[in-house]
């Protein structure tokens, strides 16, 4: 049961082959055999998950189902839900449960799909390997050794090793498609602005989207079909149509132009990577796709122009965990002064810590034009690459991630070589384009992810792109051994 | 740019973080170290470029200004401990 996709367990509670309860208990119990180790949850939400289950069942008994009707999920833990404990990977949050439930938790539950948990995750989101936890780091299925990147980390490995049919992840600078790349998994950011963030706890608000890890590119339009569309309560979410993500899938790929940006796949880019990503590529060819060379020639600017626009945004956004109204709170303050200092000094992490102040230094008097300002305009020149690469081509392909999921410490004691992790997806964020992770195969017995980028709101081409890719080759069946 | 000392403690304060003593040489280290990253973006000429907030900067989507809330306040503060009478304490502020 546990090696299904969404779309082969909808049809198995469809048909009746088993009920909702006895999916979410086989899901609870191999979380419970194999998490202890793993640690991809922070909570597992047992009592809740069966008494979703059970309503599910009984609204699937009188007729009421949608695709995901009894179908489990792991969600991250950054989306707030009402009564369950919502951390977001920090000593700052470990007492909060929230009030209320984020929109995408809202919408899942609308659609009658069950929560087995919160996964763990870099602190606030800010981690290219899951080790910034406060819960501690997550274990990479394919080899425990090794990190299943982040900030998504625990959502990538819980899915990796099949602890859920799928989950939800979160996107600034790569936080989906670089874990998903890492685990052998498909991973979506959908285009800035197209899932909403309200109740989805903020790092970098123009940059964080929300999106998926499944196992095949069909069960994330059907779980992109849930989480999109307009909502009153984000500002920045668009007011947009949201097509049926499902409906195009099987559209043939002949005459679809490939663009591969040159810069992609230059110095920094693992040998052994860049082979299993043309192999991929050579693949689409066969499938009747065009390739065409391209160029981004801003895109070296990327992380540089990134890690100071989310610090920015950041050190603004987590202004409010300042100890009064909610969270972690010093122990006998001794002025107003103090509470605040003490109270984040204590309940931040390193990471955290130091992308505040990045970005308080940026935007202090005197500073503003060289960091931030330079940044914006750098962005802008970053997504005219993008604009002008989109007038010849429909999709941009190349790799996920410099390189395999990489051992855990060996970057945790240098923030600036963990930035470059995400040299290959940050710049989709600074434009507010969707993209893709694909597993294509393995370098040294580890996954390797190939990326697909596409134009604004073009979900469903990436979807299609994606799909048609895995009807032809099973790199996203394969799981690990240990977890079979 | 390389910060000092002092640089990482009027930051701290800025940012209202604490931080101990034994820990500012680690932060004035990193910190340096991001902003040498940064910095590769100087080498760039921006002169007439118009800056990027936002992905979808050209609109603002507005709604009418009426009331869209209830009021939550005491399901908002029963998570919190340090609540009396509606009001959220903290250190005593004015003497």
């Amino acid at each position: 049961m546990h090696n299904k996709t969404i779309a082969e367990l909808a049809q198995g509670l469809k048909k009746g082959d088993f009920s909702s309860e006895e999916l979410t208990k086989s899901y609870l119990e191999r979380i419970k055999k194999y998490d202890t180790a793993l640690n991809s949850f922070i909570t597992v939400s047992e009592d809740h998950a069966l008494a979703q289950a059970r309503a599910a069942d009984a609204a699937m008994a009188k007729g009421n189902v949608t695709t995901l009707t009894g179908i489990p999920l792991a969600q991250k833990d950054i989306f707030c839900t009402n009564g369950i404990k919502t951390t977001c990977g920090s000593k700052m949050l470990d007492n909060f449960i929230a009030p209320y439930d984020a929109t995408v938790i809202h919408k899942f539950n609308q659609a009658g799909s069950v929560m087995l948990g919160k996964t763990n995750m870099d602190e606030f989101a800010m981690g290219s390997s899951n080790e910034t936890s406060f819960y501690g780091g997550v274990k990479n299925p394919w080899d425990i050794q090794t990190v299943p990147g982040g900030s998504s980390g625990g959502s990538a490995a819980a899915v990796a090793a099949r602890l859920a049919p799928a989950s939800t992840g979160t996107d600034t600078g790569g936080s989906i498609r670089q874990p998903a790349a890492l685990c052998g998994l498909t991973g979506l950011k959908p285009t800035y602005g197209r899932v909403s963030r309200y109740g989805m706890i903020a790092f970098a608000s123009s940059l964080d989207q929300a999106g998926t890890f499944t196992q095949t590119a069909e069960d994330a339009a059907l779980m992109l079909n849930v989480m999109s569309g307009l909502d009153e309560k984000d500002s920045t979410s668009v007011d947009k149509e949201v097509p049926d993500f499902s409906a195009n899938l099987n559209q043939d790929l002949k005459g679809l132009k490939i663009g591969l940006p040159k810069e992609y796949f230059g110095e920094g880019l693992n040998a052994d990577v860049a082979k299993v990503v043309e192999e991929a590529i050579a693949e689409y060819k066969k499938l009747g796709a065009e390739i065409v060379d391209i160029s981004l020639p801003n895109s070296h600017l990327s992380v540089p122009a990134y890690y100071v626009i989310a610090p920015a945004e950041c050190s603004s956004n987590l202004s409010r965990f300042d100890g009064v109204r909610f969270g972690y709170r010093c122990d006998e303050p001794k002025d107003l002064e103090d509470l605040y200092k003490r109270s984040r000094g204590e309940g931040f992490g390193d990471e955290v810590k130091r992308r505040i102040m990045i970005g308080t230094y940026a935007l202090s008097a005197g500073y503003y034009d060289a960091y931030y300002l330079k940044a914006q305009k750098i962005r802008r020149l970053i997504s005219d690459d993008f604009v002008a690469a989109f007038e010849k081509v429909d999709v941009i392909m190349g790799p996920t991630s410099p390189e395999v999921a990489f051992k855990a410490g060996e970057k945790s004691n240098d923030p600036v070589s963990m930035y470059l992790s995400d040299i290959y997806t940050i710049a989709t964020n600074l434009a507010g384009l969707p993209g893709m992770s694909v597993p294509c195969g393995f370098s040294n017995n580890m996954p390797v992810g190939l990326q697909i980028i596409g134009n604004y709101f073009d979900e469903s081409r990436l979807l299609n792109v994606a799909h048609q890719y895995q009807q032809t080759t099973d790199w996203h069946t394969q799981m690990p051994e240990a977890y079979k | 740019m390389s910060l000092d000392k002092n640089d990482v403690e009027k930051i701290a304060h800025l940012a209202r973080i604490s931080i101990a003593d034994s820990d500012v040489p680690g932060y004035a280290e990193s910190l340096s170290n991001i902003l040498n990253l940064v910095e590769q973006m100087d080498a760039v000429d921006t002169e007439n470029v118009t800056p990027m907030a936002h992905p979808h900067a050209a609109f603002q989507r507005l709604r009418e200004d009426v009331v869209t809330e209830e009021n939550q306040r005491e399901h908002f503060q029963k998570i919190t401990a340090n609540v009396e009478e509606g009001l959220y304490l903290v250190p005593k502020v004015i003497d």
